[in-house]
């Protein structure tokens, strides 16, 4: 396929953290185009044709993305961006019926912009339940259940986690939530486009979705806010009270439309995407385990969307394993990769101990991720872990069966 | 992370992996760091009659600042005299391979490997002059 081709040039290197973000698909691009150049106008504009050819182009992306949710295109809205969708989801709910609840449900594993949103609001005197979760990264449904009391306005779980890539039961968990009266928010930036979603059968009021996530562009994104039963929010960014009054602003004509279009285009090809996917995951998956020992999958494997793979390569530090496979482009659990130097507060939460999260990468595989990269990413790896751990004085001890947790390590 | 040429060097091509027997009386060996901090360092001397360092070793689990940094302090204490060695400091290697600030815990370790396998070779020395022939040296974890 031609369009491939024009992904990646060839000097470089593999490409594999499509949950950090994907290259834009070029059929999304040519969309795109024409709202850059002869259809400029302002979607808002009421008064001639380049403000309603622009709206037109809205709308029509508008609907697409609705479908992909099996939503109504009235319930969705543009933002810039999965963060910016799922700050104005929490806090919007939050700040609207603080006079009578001022309890919010969320989960330890969240992305940062849940967790920090959640955070602020703590600060200005709402209460925040963080759930832990299984040592398979999933929600305990019995906990959830028990969290819900009648303060709580909002529970706040992603449907794919940006880490581990396990998907969470959304269904159950929105079926807890209608029951208990309270909505239901999901951050689906990493599930949208990649496993169905419907936000009818899984009983889900807000839903925060990214372009870039869906081969989109980057800076847009959209907030679905269900509308029977209504739920209010209170906006973060006021103005010309476009999109229903929750988002003011003029909106970015191209990047609506290529959203749009992203979302169509994940649509259609779901199913075959995914059946592709999953076997480059188990190829992945196979090629690493019959090279290598004492490599370990965080995170459910089952309930796991196949782009994703997060690996602990014992005895082999993230960061320096991420310095020698220079021809693949992967991230890392690692402390060292991080300006905090703490390792992946996923990794703990599921109960991963240090060592092993140290000792981590996220593999990302996606819409244009060859067969053929898959093998040289097995290759490349097996090189390399075998060439740290060769230098590694925990592989060394544990070869010669001495039990590191018998030493006593001065932290430092 | 952007690291120099030197570092990187260091971390492609590593200087003189692999272990001393830690039981032979003439090696010194430091072990330091933890794995739940993400980074450990074993750095082995062997000390030749005439005082001198004459063979260093490491293994190391660790960034590859970390890896860097061992395997250049290999380099620098080979032909030194224990004395001379201990003088090596952190801020030495840090200057030498321009180790970003987030990554200065990493010649700090490296100091640290370094007086640890001196210290256990002088605690191997003194019981020799004591006790001759007494049993195994200490697994220098610190």
């Amino acid at each position: 396929m031609n369009v491939i081709k024009q992904i990646r040039r060839n000097d470089q290197p593999i490409y594999l953290d499509y949950q950090a973000t994907t290259p834009m698909d070029p059929r999304v691009l040519e969309a795109m185009l024409p709202y850059f150049t002869y259809k400029f106008g302002n979607p808002h504009s009421r008064s001639h044709s380049y403000g309603w050819e622009a709206e037109e182009g809205v709308e029509k992306a508008r609907g697409q993305v609705a479908k992909l949710i099996g939503a109504d295109e009235k319930e969705v809205i543009f933002t810039s961006g999965a963060t910016e969708s799922n700050n104005l989801a929490i806090r919007g709910v939050a700040e609207f019926y603080k006079d009578r609840k001022n309890h919010i449900v969320t989960t330890v594993t969240e992305h940062k912009c849940v967790l920090d949103t959640c955070r602020h609001l703590e600060q200005s005197g709402f209460e925040v339940t963080y759930l832990p979760v299984q040592k398979n990264g999933l929600v305990d449904l019995e906990v959830l259940r028990n969290a819900i009391t009648d303060k709580t306005v909002v529970v706040s779980i992603m449907a794919v986690n940006n880490e581990i890539g396990v998907i969470q039961p959304l269904e159950e968990i929105g079926r807890i939530c209608r029951e208990k009266k309270v909505f239901f928010h999901t951050d689906a930036a990493q599930a949208a486009g990649k496993i169905p979603l419907d936000v009818e059968k899984m009983n889900i009021d807000l839903m925060s979705i990214s372009g870039h996530k869906i081969y989109g562009p980057k800076g847009i994104g959209a907030l679905y806010v269900r509308r029977k039963p209504r739920v209010r929010l209170v906006p973060l960014i006021v103005g010309g009270g476009q999109e229903r009054g929750f988002r003011s602003g003029t909106l970015p004509t191209p990047l609506c439309v290529g959203l749009g279009e992203a979302a169509e285009i994940c649509m259609k090809e779901m199913d075959g995407e995914a059946k592709r996917l999953k076997k480059l995951q188990e190829r992945m998956l196979e090629g690493l385990q019959s090279k290598l020992t004492e490599i370990v999958v965080n995170g459910d494997l089952e309930h796991r969307i196949p782009g994703n793979l997060n690996i602990s390569f014992a005895y082999v530090e993230g960061e320096s394993l991420m310095m020698g496979i220079k021809g693949l482009s992967v991230s890392s659990g690692s402390a060292c990769t991080s300006a905090s130097l703490e390792p992946s507060y996923v990794l703990r939460a599921l109960g991963v101990e240090e060592e092993m999260a140290h000792t981590s990468l996220r593999i990302g595989l996606g819409r244009f991720t060859t067969e053929q990269e898959v093998d040289t990413a097995v290759d490349e790896l097996v090189r390399h872990v075998n060439k740290l751990r060769a230098m590694s004085p925990l592989w060394e001890m544990a070869q010669e069966g001495i039990d590191l947790k018998s030493i006593e390590w001065a932290a430092h | 992370m952007s690291y120099s040429e030197k570092l990187i060097d260091h971390y492609e091509n590593p200087r003189n992996i692999g272990s001393l027997d830690k039981n032979s009386g003439d090696v010194g060996t430091g072990l330091v760091g933890a794995p739940a901090c993400g980074d450990v360092m074993k750095l082995q001397i062997r000390v030749g009659a005439d005082g001198l360092i004459e063979d260093a070793k490491f293994k190391t689990f660790g960034c590859g600042s970390a890896i860097a940094s061992s395997s250049l302090v290999t380099e620098w204490v080979k032909g030194k005299t224990i004395d001379e060695a201990e003088t090596i400091k952190n801020t030495d290697i840090a200057r030498h391979l321009a180790l970003p600030p987030v990554k200065i815990h990493c010649s700090v370790l490296a100091e640290d490997a370094i007086k640890a396998a001196i210290a256990d070779y002088r605690a191997k020395t003194a019981k020799k002059i004591e006790e001759p022939n007494t049993e195994e040296p200490r697994h220098a974890a610190e």
